[in-house]
Formats: C-alpha cells, structure tokens, sequence
C-alpha cells in the first residue's frame, strides 16, 4: 500500500510539475519570449502524442500475441515523414495559409466551406476517438492496478478512471481554450506534450535497456533469446503486414489529435523539415526495445499474466520498484498527452461544426447586435471538452474495460482513416467535389461501421451471430465479414480493404458526375494550388457597415486584438480613423481572422450575415468577371486613345514643322515680292522721270522709255493679276465655264502659249498625240492656264544640258492623267510637299516668278474636280495632273 | 522552333538543377523505403522464414538509414538555398 501511496504522490508531483511548464510555456508566449517554442525540436516531441498508452503498454502486448506485426503501426506514420515533400508539405502549408483549425474544418474548407460536411467529419472523429480516449484510462487504471495488487478490482477503480477524466479535463480547459484563435496556438500543451515525449521514450528506453543488458546479459544474447522463443521466426501474414503499414500511414494523417499538432500547431516549414528526419528516428528508439521486452516478458513471467502489462510487470519482477515507476510515469504521459490533444482537436470541431452553427441559427439576426460571441465560443469549447472526456469515461465505464478495447485500436484507426480520399483528393485533385466527399465519406463510413465496428463489440451485441454466420437474412454476400462472398480474408484486413476501396469509388465517381459550386471551385483552385495562392477568397462586393463587423470581430477576437486588426487594416488602406473600408480584402482577412478561431464555415456564414450575402453566387462572378471584362476594356480603349493621341501628336509636329517653313517662305516671299514690285516701279519712275525732266529726247527714245515704261507696267499688272487671280480662286468666288473640249487642243495651246516667248532656253518636248484624243467637260480656258504653268515651270527650272519634257496621258478607271516629266534633277524632297504652297518658290537663284504658279494650278484643278500632285523618283521633276472622266463621259 | 512553354526554361542552371534533383530524391525515398518493408515479405516463400533477430537487425537498419538519408537531404537543400554555395562552374 505503500507503494500506491508512492505511486499517487509521484503522480500528482509529475502532474503539478507539467502543470507548471505549460504555464511557464503559456507566460513566455504572452511575453513574447517564446521563440524556442517554435524550434523545430518541440514540434517533432509534440508529434509523439501518436506513440499512445494504447502504443506504449499495447505494442508489448501486440509483440508477444502477433510477433512483428506491432512494427507496421510505426513503419507507416515513419513513411509518410520520410515522404514529407508529397503530402506533409502541403498539408502544412494548406493549413497556414487557410488557416485551418481541424481536419474537419479542412474539409469542409476546401468543399466550398460546406457545414455538412464538416459535421459528417466531426461525427466521425467523435466515434473513432471516444473508444480511443476509453483506452487511454483502461491502461492508466490497469498500471494502477498493477501496483495495487488488486487485479480484479474493477469497482474499486472506477474512481481512479474518473479522477483521472476529470483532471485531464481541468488541464485541458485551462491551457487548451486559453487562445480563443487556434491558429495562435497552444503553446503551453504543446510544451508539456514535448515533455512527456521524452519522459515516455525514456522510460521505454530505460526499461528496454534494463531487460537486454540487465536481465538477458548484451545484445548478443538477447537476440539468441528471441530467436529460441516462440516469437523466433519471422511469420506475418503478408497481407495483415501491407495493410496494417497503409492503414497506419492513413491514420497518423488523418487522426484528429495528430492533425492537431501536425497542422494546426505548425509555425513554419523549418518544423517539418526536422520532423521529416527526426521523427522517424524516434519513432525507431520507441520501437526498439519492444519485441526483447515482450520476449523476456513471455520468458520470466508466469503463465497468463497480462502481455499489455510487461513493460510494468518485468521491472516488478526483478525488484525495480523505480524503474516500474519510471515506466508508469512514461504510460501515464503517453495517455494523458493523447487524451488532452484529441480532446482539444474534437473539442474545437464540435464547438466550429455543431454548436456554433447552431447557435447561430438560433440567433440568427443578433451577431452584431446581442450576445457575446466570445463567450459563446470559449463555453461551447470547455463544454466539448467535458463533453468528450465524459463520453470518454462513459465508454470505459460501459465496455467494462475488458479485452474488447484492446482491440479497438486499430478499429478506431480504420473508422478515422476514412476522411484519406476526400483529404488528398481534396488538396491534390481539384475535380473533386461536395457531393464526392460526402458520397465516399458516407460510404466508407457506414462499411465501417457493418463490417468492422459494430462486430467488434462481439458476435451477438449489435450485429446477430447468425449474420456473421449466412449473412443477413441468409444472404450471404451480405456478410459482414466476407462481403460479396468473399470468404477467408482477415476481419480487420476485409474490413480495410472494402471501406477504402468503396470509399474511394464513391468519391471519385460522384465527384466525376457532379458539378461543383463556385464558391466549392475557388476553394478547390486555392487548395491545390497553394503555392500560389492568397487566402480564402470569396467577398466580392459588401455593403457591410465596418462597425458592425468591428463589433462582432471584438467579442470572436477579444477587444484589444480586434482594435489593433481594424487599425491596421485602415492605415494599409491609407486611412486616417479606426474603421477601414470594407472592401473585399479586407472581409478576406478578417474571415481569416475569424476563421482561425471559430473555423471556415462559421466565419464565413457569420461575416454573411452582416454583409448580406451568404456565400458568393454566380451572379457574384459573374460581376467580378463583367468588372474584369470592363477593365480590360477600359484599358484596351485608354491604349487605343494613347496610341492615337501618339499619332495626332505626330501630325501635329509634322505640321507645326510645315508651318514654321510656310512662315519662312512667307517671310522670304514678301521681301521677294517688294523686290519684284520695286524692280518694274523703279524702272517706270526712273523712265519716266527721263521723259519729264530732259530736254532735247528724241522721239526714237521717246518711244523706248515708254515702251519699257509699258512693259514693266504689264509685269506690275500680271503680278497683281496672279495675285488676284489666287485669292479669288482660295474663296471660291470663281466661275467656270465648262464646255466641251479634247485634250490634245488643250495641250497644243499650252505648248504654244508657254513656249511664245522662248528666247531663254529651247525645250524639246516630247507627246504622244494618239492618247490624248480624249474629250474632257471641263472649263478648257482654265486647265490651258495649268497646263501653261506647269510647261513654263519646265522651261524655267529644268537644269539638263538639253531640257526635253515628255507629256504622257493615260486613262485609269474613271480619271484621266496627264503628266508632265522633265529631265532636270527634280524637286528636293524637302522641298516637295510646300511647292504647292502659295509664296513657295523652289529655287532662289532662278527667280522667275513670285511662285505663285503652282498654287494657282492647285486652285484650278481642285475647282475642276482633279487634283494635281508631285511624282517622286521619276528622274526629274514630275507633275500629275488627275482629271476625272465621268463628267467628259456623261457630257457626250 | 519554341519547345518550351513562355516563363519556364526548358534548361535551368546548375544549382536550380541539382535542388530539383534533391526534391526527386526526397520524393523517391518514401517509395524506396515502402520496397525494402515489404521485401522481408517475399521471404517467407521458400519454406519457413528466417530468423526473428536477422528480420529485426534488416528493418531497423532501414528504419535508421532513412532518416539519415531524408536529413541529409534536408540539410543539402537549405544549404543550396543560401546563395554562392555550390556556384563552382
């Protein structure tokens, strides 16, 4: 008795003792010193909690029934660690960035923030960790017993299984809801789990190495022990072996507990990274000692006692009453630490999945007006935790803590393992929909609970011994152990292989025939691709007043946190008060926020009901992709604008460069034109001067001065006369006289008009007169004036030796044109688009004319409906004249 | 004549070559292990299996080759992380 006293008061010092490190933990992170609580070597510890009492008591007692077997349980989570790039690593990340608090919440997340569900999974979870959680008191209740001596003593154990509830309970409550945001993480359990990783793997360690150097004498002989035993040969049904490793590796990702420190509690992928290496290994020292132990146990103990016990009872044996307390200590951790974490995870999934959605309905318009939201949380969680840990003890207390809960282990890894398909279907394939995890999740479910869960409770207490017999109404391939007829295969192993294999048809299948929600896709995108992703999209627009939400985010987040939220989202908004705007991104980080601390779904619906729309609709796309569309179309136009705006600026300097000439030739023409009227009025007055003043002129001179007097008077009028002529064709004043005329007498009177006076230079020209039989409508006078023009310009400008010019007429499509080519060295180019300009004169030394030429011909022939234009690159200057043809076609 | 698709080389420096290399061998090692555990399966086939303690020497030599193989991994992957390390070309 003194032993058990020992026993207690250890246990209650041990007790105080994490008590007091999750605290100190807990302080350290408030105080924010609690960088070492984010080392990597404290995540890979927490991760322990999947070696439970069921492993640590379990495996010796699994080693002495099934030899090796006991290994798969830790060769599959130790795969999937060694496998971290493919699903760990994206798990991790998915649960940071989405910030997820469960893995039921991970589904129903990634489903389009389906309740459903994530109810469907909570429910699972609660029926695959309550037997498990019954366990975990079994075996602290059973190690009591071991050093009580009072091996049949169930009544007077019930009260330690339920001092035992109610103590993990209370630790629960107070380190496990002091964070309301679960994405702040719990920091003090994290710690005390680290803590009890080491106490347990030492105890394990010391008590293996207390058996093989202590008892059995080195490693040597130990070895020839186990060979010699009844364990000595390495026979495992191959099929148990592979299926036992799948469903492990299944398990330890899906387990509520195990996603809870895996996910939730993970801070950066340095963690993992560790872990990826670590874990494995200590997984391996857990496993180590297992099978001498069980061996040794068999050996040295009497017939019958109980293998689960051995770890305890071999010390025992030997007289280690330390070591036996050291090893009861290390069962203890492994049980205690299991209990606490899977109540926490289960504990946040029926207060985000179950109450709260409740609550919710129940109190539909008062989110932001009554009620405190925190509250309501933090109760529905401390509840849930007493919740489970009841349902915990009421289990033990009803199976009678008998030899069916040691096989329930693995029954409850199957029952949980379910949730695989529609997690990596849902993180790895985004075709996969509501509708299909809920099918295959259904599915599985119910064939677990026909073929494994409910025979497990033996033969007669829910299913009838006749079904397991001939099936269900003697339809045999109804059985629940041989389904489809299927005879012969392992339960467990039957068991495994239909749920999955069912499971996973059905979630395929209905995910390929069903078509998901927008709400479902953007998820889906988000989940897959994470890498790229940004966070939970899905507030498209909002008429959210930003008090209300401030209002509701301070009773989820607490006052001091929600106001420093707000805060900050208004100066990265750029604003200078507390509230920020609500715009779509700013709802994302606050339902972010939220969701951290009452799950996806519930913050979404509860931010829905104060913006007003309850989930994104099509419509909602619809919109954001119409204001996309508008966008791009805004742009498209502004690009559009912008290039012409170029263009137009362009024209603009091309002309502005026009008019800067224009102005110069102006300039030049003016002072030219004073010239040229200065020239014949000097002559004149210096003439006529002569003619006044001397005397004695003989009439010959007489006749000379005024004939010169006569002719400088012609040019002073044909000057005015051009000038005239110009601005009365530029207004339009001009009348035409438009009569019938061939081309060729037009021609034959420009040539004999322009060449009249030829006493300068002899121009050959050269015509093709069958052409020009070409009868025009037109005011013939008028065009004879061009043509005369254009034939002077030759005689005056062309600078060939000998000067020719050849006139070519030709007919195209309606027009008639004429040009006039000469074989001079032509017009400059920069010259050639102002020759048309009045004032424009090509060449300074030649100054025949006031170069108004030209521009009179321009004036015609517009007037006459052609146009007139400078041919480039014909080898010398080369003028068009376009005349139409209809008008001489409809005048015949 | 473009084989590959606009934004992503179709070869990439040596360092970024060797990481990706890393990643293939991380990916490969679960797969590997997964082999070497059920091998111990096929023993059985002749006639009774071989002995307890050579089985348990033959797993749990895998069971520490592997996390150092995934640490080294590890450790090889941060270090061609940190810039100029590896640039020998």
């Amino acid at each position: 008795m003194t032993m058990l006293n020992a026993l207690a008061a250890i246990s209650i010092l041990y007790v105080f003792f994490l008590f007091a490190v999750a605290f100190f933990a807990e302080r350290a992170a408030r105080r924010g010193r609690g960088n070492w609580l984010h080392t990597p070597i404290i995540y890979t510890l927490s991760l322990s909690i999947y070696c439970t009492a069921w492993t640590f008591y379990g495996a010796v007692g699994s080693a002495a029934r099934n030899g090796f077997e006991y290994l798969t349980i830790y060769l599959g989570p130790s795969l999937v660690l060694i496998g971290w790039w493919w699903v760990l690593r994206k798990l991790v990340r998915i649960g940071r960035s989405q910030r997820i608090t469960s893995v039921a919440d991970l589904i129903s997340s990634r489903y389009g923030k389906s309740n459903l569900l994530g109810v469907g999974v909570t429910l699972l979870a609660v029926v695959g960790t309550t037997p498990y959680i019954a366990l975990q008191l079994q075996s602290v209740v059973l190690s009591v017993e071991v050093f009580s001596g009072a091996p049949d003593g169930m009544a007077n154990n019930q009260p330690t299984a339920l001092w035992v509830a109610v103590g993990l309970a209370i630790f629960t409550v107070i380190f496990g809801t002091r964070n309301l945001d679960a994405n702040e993480r719990h920091h003090g359990v994290v710690m005390a789990i680290a803590v009890e990783a080491i106490v347990k793997l030492a105890a394990l360690l010391a008590v293996g190495i207390f058996v093989v150097w202590g008892i059995s004498g080195g490693v040597g002989p130990v070895l020839d022990r186990i060979d010699a035993s009844a364990l000595g040969r390495w026979e495992v049904q191959g099929g148990r072996w592979a299926g036992l490793l799948f469903l492990s590796a299944a398990a330890f990702l899906c387990l509520p507990r195990m996603f809870q420190v895996m996910v939730v509690e993970n801070d950066n992928d340095a963690q993992l990274r560790m872990a990826a290496w670590a874990f494995p290994l200590y997984l391996m020292l857990m496993s180590l000692f297992i099978l001498p132990i069980a061996v040794v146990g068999l050996d040295v103990l009497p017939e019958g006692s109980n293998p689960d016990l051995f770890v305890l009872t071999v010390p025992l044996a030997f007289g280690q009453d330390g070591l036996a307390m050291l090893s009861f200590l290390g069962g203890f951790s492994s049980a205690t630490s299991m209990v606490i974490v899977a109540a926490i995870a289960l504990s946040t999934m029926v207060s985000n999945h179950i109450v709260m959605p409740l609550w919710l309905r129940f109190n539909e318009t008062r989110v932001s007006v009554s009620g405190d939201v925190r509250n309501v949380v933090l109760v529905s969680r401390r509840v849930s935790i007493a919740g489970v840990l009841a349902l915990g003890y009421l289990y033990y207390a009803q199976s009678g803590g008998g030899a069916a809960l040691a096989t329930i282990g693995l029954v409850a890894f199957t029952g949980v393992a379910q949730v695989l398909p529609a997690l990596l279907g849902g993180i790895f394939w985004r075709g996969a929909t509501r509708a299909g995890a809920f099918a295959g999740l259904t599915v599985g479910f119910l064939v677990w609970l026909y073929t494994l869960y409910l025979p497990s409770f033996g033969s007669g207490a829910f299913v009838p011994e006749s079904w397991l017999e001939t099936g269900p109404f003697g339809v045999m391939w109804l059985n629940p152990q041989a389904l489809f007829g299927i005879t012969g295969i392992d339960p467990l192993l039957h068991a495994v292989l239909w749920s999955f294999f069912l499971n996973t048809i059905a979630f395929f299948g209905v995910s390929l025939a069903s078509f998901p929600s927008p709400l479902e896709r953007l998820q889906g995108a988000q989940f897959v691709n994470v890498q790229q992703a940004t966070g939970p999209r899905s507030w498209s627009q909002s008429g959210a007043q930003a008090e209300d939400l401030m209002v509701m985010a301070q009773r989820i987040l607490g006052a001091a946190d929600a106001q420093a939220l707000f805060l900050r989202e208004a100066r990265r908004q750029g604003l200078d008060g507390h509230l920020p705007m609500t715009s779509p991104e700013f709802l994302e980080v606050l339902e972010r926020e939220l969701a951290g601390s009452v799950g996806a779904a519930t913050a979404h619906a509860m931010i829905g009901q104060i913006v007003g729309g309850m989930s994104i609709s099509v419509a909602d796309l619809m919109a954001v992709a119409d204001e996309t569309a508008q966008m791009m179309e805004t742009s498209a136009r502004l690009e559009a604008q912008s290039r012409e705006l170029t263009r137009t600026a362009a024209q603009l300097r091309a002309a502005n460069d026009k008019l800067t000439r224009l102005s110069v030739q102006k300039d030049a023409f003016l002072s030219q034109i004073s010239h040229e009227l200065r020239t014949p009025m000097t002559s004149i007055r210096a003439f006529s001067e002569i003619l006044r003043d001397t005397d004695g002129i003989t009439r010959e001179e007489q006749n000379r001065y005024a004939s010169i007097i006569h002719d400088e008077a012609i040019r002073l009028t044909r000057l005015l006369d051009d000038l005239l002529d110009l601005s009365v064709l530029e207004n339009g004043q001009v009348s035409l006289n438009i009569g019938q005329g061939v081309l060729s007498d037009v021609l034959d009177r420009a040539v004999a008009a322009a060449l009249a006076h030829g006493d300068e230079q002899v121009l050959m020209i050269h015509r093709h007169r069958s052409r020009e039989e070409v009868i025009l409508n037109t005011d013939t006078e008028r065009l004879s004036q061009v043509f005369i023009n254009l034939i002077a310009n030759a005689r005056k400008y062309c600078d060939a030796g000998r000067p020719e010019l050849s006139i070519h007429v030709e007919q195209i499509a309606g027009s008639v044109n004429v040009d006039f080519v000469d074989n001079g060295s032509g017009v400059a180019p920069e010259a050639q688009d102002v020759i048309f300009e009045k004032f424009a004169r090509v060449s300074d030394q030649k100054a025949g004319g006031a170069g108004l030429g030209l521009a009179i011909c321009r004036q015609i022939v517009s007037r006459l409906g052609g146009e007139i234009s400078y041919l480039p690159g014909r080898g010398g200057a080369a003028f068009r004249v376009s005349l139409p043809l209809n008008q001489a076609l409809a005048a015949q | 004549m473009s084989g590959a698709p606009q934004g992503s080389p179709l070869f990439v420096e040596r360092q970024t070559y060797r990481r990706r290399r890393l990643v293939d061998a991380a990916r490969a090692l679960p797969v590997l292990g997964l082999l070497l555990w059920l091998l111990p399966l096929l023993w059985a086939v002749p006639e009774e299996g071989p002995s307890a303690s050579t089985t348990m020497i033959y797993i749990f030599s895998i069971w520490l080759g592997l996390p150092i193989v995934s640490g080294a991994l590890v450790f090889a992957m941060r270090r061609l992380r940190e810039p100029a390390v590896g640039d020998d070309t």
